[in-house]
Parts: C-alpha cells; structure tokens; sequence
C-alpha cells in the first residue's frame, strides 16, 4: 500500500445539517490528519451543501477517509481527487496602508502584473483580492509584504472536478 | 419556560393527539416496540420520567446504579434479542456518564438509542447547570445523533433515530431533548422512517461478486473462513452453516462471531487472535483463500498485517462497504447483508470435504491440547484454573446458557472453553475492551431472554468497576448468575508485565473486599469457593438456584492465557507458553 503523503482534495456532498462540520472534521481528527483548509457552501443542488477539505495524505488514506465519510447518515457521496484532477483556486485578500500606494511607484506595477483587484480605497487603507493558485496568491504576499500589509488572508480552496459528479441521480437512486 | 409556537403536522386526515413532548417521548417508544428500558433520572429529563411514571403498565424503566450501567445493560438486552436496546439520562454527568456504553456499542455494532436531557433552548451555551455539549462529545462514537430544541421534531427525529440504530450496520444514536421541548404540547402523529435519502443502509447485492467468489471458493484447495459478528446481525446462521457444510470449508471466529456456530460443529475450528486457537491462527498463513465473514480485520485478529495471510486469496463479505480494504487488501468483495449474500451464494459452490486441509487443523488442536489445554482443564497443580470453572459451569449448562464476560484473562477463558448451541449467547466487550461491561450487560440480557440462563463470567478488577449494580439485581429480581474468578491481579496486565516487563507488576495486585459478604448486603445469595472439591457443587447449587446467585472463585493468582500472539508478531508465531 502506498503510504506516501501527498495533497488530496476530499470534496463531500451532505445534507444542510447542524453538526455536521464537526462529524465531519472528528474523522479526521481520530485519523491524526491535520487540514490544510476548510470551505463550506452550497452545492450545484438546493439543499445539499459541498466541503471541500485539503489536507496531505497517503492514497491509501485518502480512499479510507472517503469510506468514512460516507458512512456518516448525512453524506451523500464523498470523492477523494488529487490537484491533476481539480479546477481549483483560492482568493486571498490584502489590506495595506493608503499612504504606500501614493508614495511607491512599485506597488503599482505589483497590482498591475499580479492581475489583482483593488475591493475599495479609502484615506487609511486600500484592499486587493487577488483570486488564483496558491503560489500566485503567495508571491503577491511576498511582493507586498514590504509595503505596511497591515492584513492578510487568504480562503481555503475551492475546486470542482474535471469527472461529471452526477449527485442528483444518486440522490435519486438512495 | 419559553413560549413556543405549536406546529401541526401535515397530517390532517387523522385524528391529532395535542401532547406534550415528554409524553410524545414515550408513545414513539411504544410505537417502536419497546417495553423496557434502562435510565436514571434528573432535573433536565423529569419532563419524560413523569410520563414513564404513567405508562409504566406498558414500558418499564429499569432503574440502574449509574448510567454506565444502562448503557451495558441496554447493550446486553440488545445483543441478546438483537432488538434496539434504550437508554436515558439527564444532562451534564448524566449524559457523559453514557459515553461509555456508546463508545462500546459504536465498535461492537450494537443498535442501541440514548435519549438525554438538556438544559431548556434558551440557556444552550449560556454554562447552565448540568449543561454540556453530549452531541458535541458522543459525534465521534455515535452513528448519529442529534439534539431537539422543538417538541414537534420529536417524532421525526426518535423514528429517524431507531431506523438509523437497527438498520445496515447497528449502532448507537443519541438523542438530546431540551427541557423545553419535553414541556410544549403540539400534535402528535407517528410515522415510523424506512428511509434516509442520503443513508443507503444495505448495499445492493451484485451477481458478479457472488460468481467470483464462488469461483474463488471452487478453485481453492486450503480454503479457511474466519466469521464474525455480522453472521449474528444479518441472522444469517442457517446459511452460515449451509455454506460451510456444502463448501466443507472450516471455519473460525472472532469473539463477537462466538456462538453463532455451535461449538461442536465438525467444521468449527476454534477462535482466531491474539489468544485464539493454535490451528487457525497458524494456519491463516497456510491456507490459500480466506473467507472474511462480517468481521473487521481488527488487530486483536490479525496480528502483523505485513505478514497476515499474504499467501492467499482474500473475499470479504460485508454489509459495510468501508470495510473493504480497510486493513487486509481483498480480492474479491461481496457486499450485503450475509444472510442474503450467503443465501445466494450456496447454490453457487460445489460440494467438498477438504478431508486433509481439515486434518491439519485437527493435528494442531492436539499439539494444543498437550501443550495447553491439558493442563488448563486438567490442573495437576492445586490452584484452580480459570478454564476449569469454565469446563465445570459447561457441564451443567451443556452450551445452552447465555455467557457475559468482562474484559481480561478470565474473557478470554470464557471465549476459549465455554460451549455454545445457541446463537447470540456469547456477549463480550469485543472492540472497546470496556472493563465493568459484564455485571450491568448480564441483567439486559437475562431480561431480553428470561427464559435462559445468563451467566456473568468477571474477574475481580472489572468487577468492582460496576460493582453498583448489584443493586439494580437486588431491587429488579433479575436472576443473573454471576461468577467473579478471583486473582487478587489485573490478571491481564499483569501477564504482560510478567512477559514483557520484567515482572514489574506496577499497580495490578488488588486487595479486594469480601465480595460475599458485599452481595449478602444485598440480599444476593453467595458463597465463595478456594478448594477444587467444592467447586463442582458449588456451581449445581448456583445454577439450581431460581433467584441471582453469586459465586466467587478464588483461582491460582498468577496463570497466564496461553496461546497468545504477542502485539506486532504474526499470526505465525503465536506462543503456546
């Protein structure tokens, strides 16, 4: 079996029910799998919301973990994909002092060539979004890092496959 | 109180019945058959205790000494009628008092519904008294659970909460009801769940797994099946047995499979495991297709899973599709309840005897015997051993008892040599290892088969850690034969400190009480047994008894249970001493 650790992303169709998070989250706990990020949201079906959780694991556990989460009376169908088989990105936010906008040139070129998106402006603050892999969004923090970042933050990952789900007739045949 | 708007069903056609969530409680109980159940009451659950209080002529509460007890006591019940067993408590200790029995019945796959009660929905999260998250505690070892804030959610969620517990793969579902929600009227209307969208319960039965195991099984030359406890949920005996004595394949169990093959049986050939017969465990890496039979690889079977079986073919029936693969790779998987997928695969085998690969088996059972079992059942020493009072209660009982064993030596004592003709007779704390399962779990099961004998087979460490119940015994009459096999040790541990740790018995020598004159306190008959001419006789007269009967044996102080496979060894080098 294949114990060799790589980053899987678990995406889980569920019912819209209190407590879930946390059966959802104690699986891997008990499994000492730590998750890298968590996003919640509705699903392409009303009523039925979509987790996506990235956290590194062998292939082996990955295909466990699944079995898990399926077997919780919530679940409807939980996938295990590896990064090749997902369309995924992040959205990362950054709010930095107004004043280094008006006396660093740079920081207009590091907009510019990033292709991010200046949310608002004001006399103390600007904020950029910037929306992409996670090493786009990393060397926006590196390049705006010297200029006063007075806040960073940045959304776990959402993705959707690149393989047809098909949880509707699923839910159809239970 | 809140006020609460009342919410009617939309069931209009008939006629309403505008109650009270506690009384509503106890009519979906009613509904879902139940007429015992076990509990302790306390301020937050008053509302539903009230209301036992008035349908006590059709459900009776079983009063424990803790709510541990209920919880091993419902288990007991259950495993005994393979019925949904119930329990109740209060909120706070109450409720994590439970945690327990469901962390049991979560790995034994025990249907099992607990019914708690919760500080009012106005002071959720305010630290209230005897206020804590029981759902945000039991997540991990329920199969669902789930707290109720409205008394109209009540029959919904208590009919979703018995057909989660008893269907598929049993297990425990807690319920938490705040007090609100037991005093508000609505209208009530039943309605019982057969099914969940999102839970598919049985999975379907595939033709082509079937053909290919049996190809597989037609092939095999060593074909070995070890079985477990889900031959004795999906009630699949009689084609359990068809199977193997149409494939004459032998087959072995694990502790929870214990009894669902007669003991006798030509084809049964013994116990798998750590403590398990010579033969089968040796042989699992001899044989060249195993037959994994509603059982879960568990480590205490398996041993080292780089050296377990690696030679053969696996097929692993289950009706749990997480499972498959989960530590033994298969080859072929057939999923479903076994008494359907055996059912249907029996016309699918040949006929076979396997005369040889039987008589491997049998050649171990005698290397066995001489080196272990001889002396076991036999002593040529004056202590007396766990397993003679094993062979003596057999004598009397001749396999048709119900055998409740807690956990340690004197477990695996009972496992080894206590014979069975009946199914569902052996009840243990497999998974959890829960010392204090026997006393509280042998009063559910003499209640759910009053007409049989149970017998509580304890050692005196688990013992004293539900040792409360007696009074439960005491005050409900239940007849519970009970048989502590007294070291003075932690008998277990104390073994592996001996083989592993240089005999530093660090905390396993107990200075007990006088355990007679403890169950005399309780009006229980009792006597105590040190010499092994007065052992026969003292166990006709407890089994002569018509009441609970108490008998304590003081066994040899420091035997081991032999044969064991030591943790991280193969199943192939499993000692005889």
């Amino acid at each position: 079996m294949n114990t060799e650790n790589k980053s899987y992303t678990i995406s889980i169709y569920t019912e819209n029910n209190l407590g879930l998070l946390n059966r959802v989250s104690s699986i891997f706990l008990k499994r000492h799998i730590n998750i890298e990020s968590l996003t919640t949201s509705q699903s392409e079906i009303e009523n039925v919301n979509r987790f996506v959780i990235v956290a590194p694991m062998s292939a082996h556990q990955a295909y466990k973990i699944v079995g898990q989460l399926e077997k919780q009376i919530e679940v409807i169908k939980a996938y295990a994909h590896s990064d090749d088989e997902t369309i995924y990105q992040e959205t990362a936010l950054f709010k930095v002092a107004s004043d280094s906008l008006f006396d660093e040139r740079q920081i207009q070129n590091i907009i510019k060539d990033s292709h991010a998106n200046i949310v608002t402006v004001s006399r103390e603050y600007f904020v950029i979004e910037k929306t992409g892999r996670r090493h786009e969004t990393e060397q926006l923090y590196q390049d705006l890092k010297p200029y006063k970042l007075m806040q960073f933050v940045r959304s776990g990952r959402i993705s959707v496959t690149k393989e047809p789900m098909n949880i509707s007739e699923m839910l159809a045949a239970f | 109180m809140e006020t609460k708007t009342q919410t009617t069903t939309k069931k209009s056609k008939e006629k309403m019945l505008h109650i009270s969530g506690a009384e509503a409680v106890v009519k979906c109980l009613l509904a879902e058959g139940v007429d015992l159940l076990y509990g302790y009451p306390g301020g937050a659950i008053m509302p539903i205790y009230d209301e036992l209080y008035k349908y006590q002529e059709q459900l009776q509460h079983v009063l424990t000494r803790h709510e541990q007890g209920a919880t091993h006591a419902a288990q007991g019940y259950a495993r005994v009628t393979g019925k949904v067993g119930v329990a109740m408590a209060t909120s706070g200790p109450g409720a994590t008092n439970l945690v327990t029995g469901i962390a049991d019945a979560q790995i034994d796959s025990t249907p099992m519904v607990c019914i708690t009660g919760q500080v009012g929905k106005h002071l959720l999260g305010t630290d209230a008294f005897q206020e804590t998250d029981i759902v945000g505690i039991s997540t991990p070892v329920t199969k669902w659970n789930y707290q109720i804030t409205e008394a109209s959610e009540i029959p919904a969620i208590l009919a979703k909460a018995f057909y989660i517990a008893r269907s598929g793969r049993p297990g425990p579902v807690l319920i938490d009801i705040t007090k609100n929600a037991q005093f508000d009227t609505f209208d009530f209307a039943y309605e019982k769940c057969t099914s969940i969208r999102s839970y598919k319960a049985v999975p379907d039965v595939d033709k082509k797994q079937l053909l290919d195991a049996a190809s597989l099984i037609n092939k095999a030359k060593k074909p070995l099946i070890v079985f477990g406890q889900g031959v004795i949920l999906g009630e699949a005996e009689a084609e359990f047995k068809a199977l193997i004595e149409k494939a004459g394949i032998p087959a072995a169990w694990t502790i929870l499979g214990l009894s669902a093959l007669e003991s006798k049986h030509p084809l049964n050939v013994g116990m798998v495991g750590m403590h398990g017969n010579y033969g089968p465990n040796k042989l699992t890496n001899e044989c060249d297709l195993l037959i994994a039979i509603g059982m879960r690889f568990d480590d205490r079977v398996t041993g080292d899973l780089s050296r377990y079986a690696k030679q053969a073919k696996v097929i692993h029936f289950d009706i749990d599709p997480a499972e498959i693969d989960k530590n033994v790779k298969t080859d072929v998987a057939v999923l479903g309840n076994a008494k359907e997928t055996l059912g249907q695969i029996i016309p699918l085998v040949d006929e076979n005897a396997h005369e040889t690969w039987l008589q491997e088996f049998r050649d171990y059972d005698a290397i066995e015997f001489d080196q272990v079992i001889k002396e076991e059942l036999y002593p040529s020493k004056d202590g007396i051993t766990m397993g003679e009072v094993l062979k003596e209660i057999n004598q009397v009982t001749k396999g048709k008892a119900v055998i409740v064993s807690d956990v340690g030596q004197h477990q695996m004592f009972a496992c080894r040599y206590a014979e069975f003709n009946q199914t569902k007779s052996n009840i243990t704390s497999g998974g959890l290892g829960t010392m204090g399962f026997a006393l509280p779990a042998a009063i559910g099961a003499k209640m759910g088969a009053p007409e049989r004998e149970v017998i509580a087979i304890i050692g005196d460490g688990g013992y004293q850690m539900t040792i409360q119940e007696l009074g439960t015994i005491f005050q409900t009459k239940a007849a519970v034969k009970i048989v502590v096999l007294n070291n003075e040790f932690l008998g277990m541990v104390r073994q592996w400190q001996q083989l592993f740790f240089d005999k530093r018995y660090a905390s396993t020598e107990m200075t007990n009480p006088d355990f007679v004159t403890i169950a005399k306190g309780y009006h229980i008959d009792a006597q105590r047994v040190k010499k092994r001419e007065n052992l026969t006789e003292a166990i006709e007269e407890m089994m002569a008894s018509k009441d609970s009967y108490f008998l304590e044996v003081c066994v040899e102080k420091e035997n081991n249970v032999f044969p064991m496979i030591p943790t991280g060894a193969s199943v192939s080098d499993i000692r005889l001493s």
